[in-house]
């Protein structure tokens, strides 16, 4: 099978509108993935399925991953000279900077007429709150139905051109999505007869607010 | 019944019956046309566990079925990712609790494959050993199962437990449960069998074709089992491998794809063994692929015994406590009993999974569960999602 880098070259040759970035893993397992355009993920993944010499027709897994925003603190070293003639000072710098988180979608892909893979193709959100959306590749590889219906269940990403989108795990009226790395469980469904510890603080946010207590006779 | 008719009428009394099909179509009376959804589940116990499809009939036929999961989800991978690298692998045995064997093999491949960990020799015939024992209780259960599904009340099931405990019993006296073994670590294996426990492994290996050929003389010529399975759930190879169908669901349709021969994880490419492929696609062939399939897992295992090296069951460099791969991410699948069988493992550095996910083989065959059905009878669907093989375990997680 070809390179993830010949595989690269030859989707931004044919398709010179498309922005497609390679994800270097720097683990031992060494499977780089590639980062595709949004805008241009139908028609990439359509060329994958059907170019002669890849036939990726078959997707294998689909999952979804969280990146939530990241704090990124930069150091910046300056050399300051001594005025009386000293040895120089080295001032540090820090810096905070936001990193701007997103959602991910990670697609394995392999072949079962030619018997090769993985490739893994990559899509991401343009942030975690109002830009969710993100084609979905239902239409190219039919073994995405389910699981991005998962992806939309527990991650939150809404798939445009999906047939069927409905939570696939927990109920529809269920509000927000557990797989995300900033979710908080509710904690009404513990009930203990004599709560104590951490069960009780939390049933204390539930309770009606006290009444005012009657001041102290002196 | 409003029919004005009356000739007419008589005439469709005298043909009811007469063609094959479904026979009970309400043709006559004032509900003609009308469409009956039936909830199917989730406490049926012919769905497998707690799994519901609605579908839509018209008449007896169904033209539209809608599987719902999600009744037994317990957000495995969000539990997974709170707890660290090892102390999932004993969750992993609940996820299929048919085959936990092979779904610990998946996940210390995975780790193993993120974490850049060799595995001893010995530990790698003996995981063989274990994954095909377990191919051999899940493919007996599931006819038994699929048998009774059939409406042979228990007896082919019972026939295949009695073989089935048999093996629970070598892996009770092995990794102490009969069911979550808990066996695989990352780098090795967690005991080491004595030489009777071989022995009895063996003996058992080698009767084993006895019980198949008893059990295909009871079954495989079934004249109701050929009428209800012959041409029933047809599937086609184009249809199966764009959905993503794996296993002996997929090999019935004629798709050759083992991940035991492609990828050629452990030491599978050391063994001698075939892939039987189905034909047609229905519901007879995948019945016919599980059986097929015990037979090479017998070659298999066989070969397994008669190889099996001496010398240590774990890697010596194998770290247990302060277990934090480099940053990185791997996906390491193996062919379950059910199909493939994933783990999707992302690593920051930590001791936990930034993130892990499994990939279910029962929830993404039952894509196509749909287009199997239509057409047939509600009592047809049943037969096609006992040939699908699912535990619920997995598809809900």
């Amino acid at each position: 099978m070809e390179t993830i880098e010949q595989i690269r070259d030859r989707l931004v040759a044919r398709f010179p509108a498309a922005r497609v970035e390679l994800v270097t893993n720097p683990g031992p397992a060494a499977e780089h993935s590639l980062l595709l355009d949004a805008a241009h993920a139908h028609d990439l993944a359509v060329f994958l399925r059907d170019d002669p010499a890849l036939r990726l027709d078959y997707c294998s897994n689909v999952t979804g991953v969280d990146w939530p925003d990241k704090e990124i603190t930069d150091v910046t070293k300056t050399t300051v000279p001594d005025p009386a003639g000293g040895q120089p000072k080295i001032v540090e710098q820090k810096t905070t900077r936001l990193q701007p988180g997103c959602l991910e979608v990670v697609y394995h892909l392999y072949s079962m007429a030619l018997k090769h893979g993985p490739v893994i193709i990559r899509l991401r959100t343009a942030n975690r709150s109002d830009q969710v959306t993100l084609p979905s590749l239902t239409p190219v590889w039919r073994a995405c139905d389910f699981q991005e219906r998962e992806v939309y269940d527990l991650y939150g990403i809404v798939f445009s051109r999906h047939p069927d989108l409905r939570r696939i795990l927990m109920w529809d009226e269920f509000k927000d999505h557990p797989m995300r790395k900033d979710y908080v469980e509710p904690d009404d469904y513990e009930w203990e007869p004599t709560a104590h510890g951490a069960v009780a603080e939390k049933h204390k946010a539930h309770l009606p607010p006290p009444a005012a207590t009657p001041e102290a006779k002196p | 019944m409003s029919c004005s008719d009356q000739t007419g009428l008589d005439a469709e009394l005298l043909a009811f019956g007469r063609q094959s099909g479904p026979t009970v179509r309400a043709v006559h009376d004032q509900f003609h046309g009308d469409l009956l959804e039936v909830s199917m589940g989730p406490q049926h116990p012919s769905t497998h566990g707690v799994f519901r499809m609605v579908a839509t009939l018209d008449g007896e036929q169904i033209v539209k079925l809608k599987p719902v999961f999600g009744y037994l989800h317990r957000n495995h991978e969000k539990i997974a990712e709170n707890t660290t690298y090892l102390g999932s692998m004993p969750y992993t045995d609940r996820l299929d609790y048919l085959c936990s064997m092979t779904t610990n093999w998946a996940y210390a491949l995975a780790v193993e494959k993120l974490s850049g960990q060799a595995v001893p020799d010995r530990a790698q015939y003996l995981r063989i050993i274990m994954g095909e024992l377990t191919r051999l209780v899940n493919h007996s259960c599931l006819v038994g199962f699929l048998f009774n599904d059939l409406g042979t009340s228990f007896t082919p099931l019972l026939y295949a437990f009695r073989e089935r405990e048999k093996i629970l019993d070598l892996f009770e006296s092995l990794s102490g449960s009969r069911m979550m073994c808990n066996y695989q670590r990352f780098g090795g294996c967690r005991v080491d069998p004595s030489p009777a426990w071989l022995a009895a492994a063996r003996a058992l290996v080698d009767n084993f074709p006895r019980f198949l050929d008893e059990y295909e003389r009871m079954l495989t010529g079934n004249e109701i089992m050929l009428a209800r399975t012959q041409g029933v759930g047809r599937l086609d190879p184009a249809h199966a491998v764009n959905a993503g169908l794996t296993g002996p669901v997929l090999r019935a349709s004629g798709v050759d794809y083992d991940i035991r021969k492609v990828d050629g994880y452990g030491f599978y490419p050391r063994f001698d063994f075939r892939v039987p492929l189905g034909a047609h696609g229905d519901t007879y062939d995948r019945y016919m692929m599980r059986i097929l399939e015990m037979r090479e897992s017998v070659k298999i295992l066989q070969q397994a015994f008669k190889d099996l090296p001496a010398g240590p069951i774990m890697d010596p460099k194998a770290k247990i406590r302060g277990f934090r791969p480099k940053p990185g991410e791997a996906y390491g699948r193996i062919e379950g009993p059910k199909g493939e069988l994933g783990f999707y493992l992302i690593s920051d550095g930590s001791p936990n999974p930034y993130r892990y996910r499994v990939r279910p083989p029962s929830l993404i065959n039952l894509t196509l569960l749909e287009e199997m059905c239509l057409g047939h009878t509600i009592a047809d669907s049943v037969v096609i999602l006992g040939s699908i093989d699912i535990v619920l375990g997995e598809v809900d997680r």
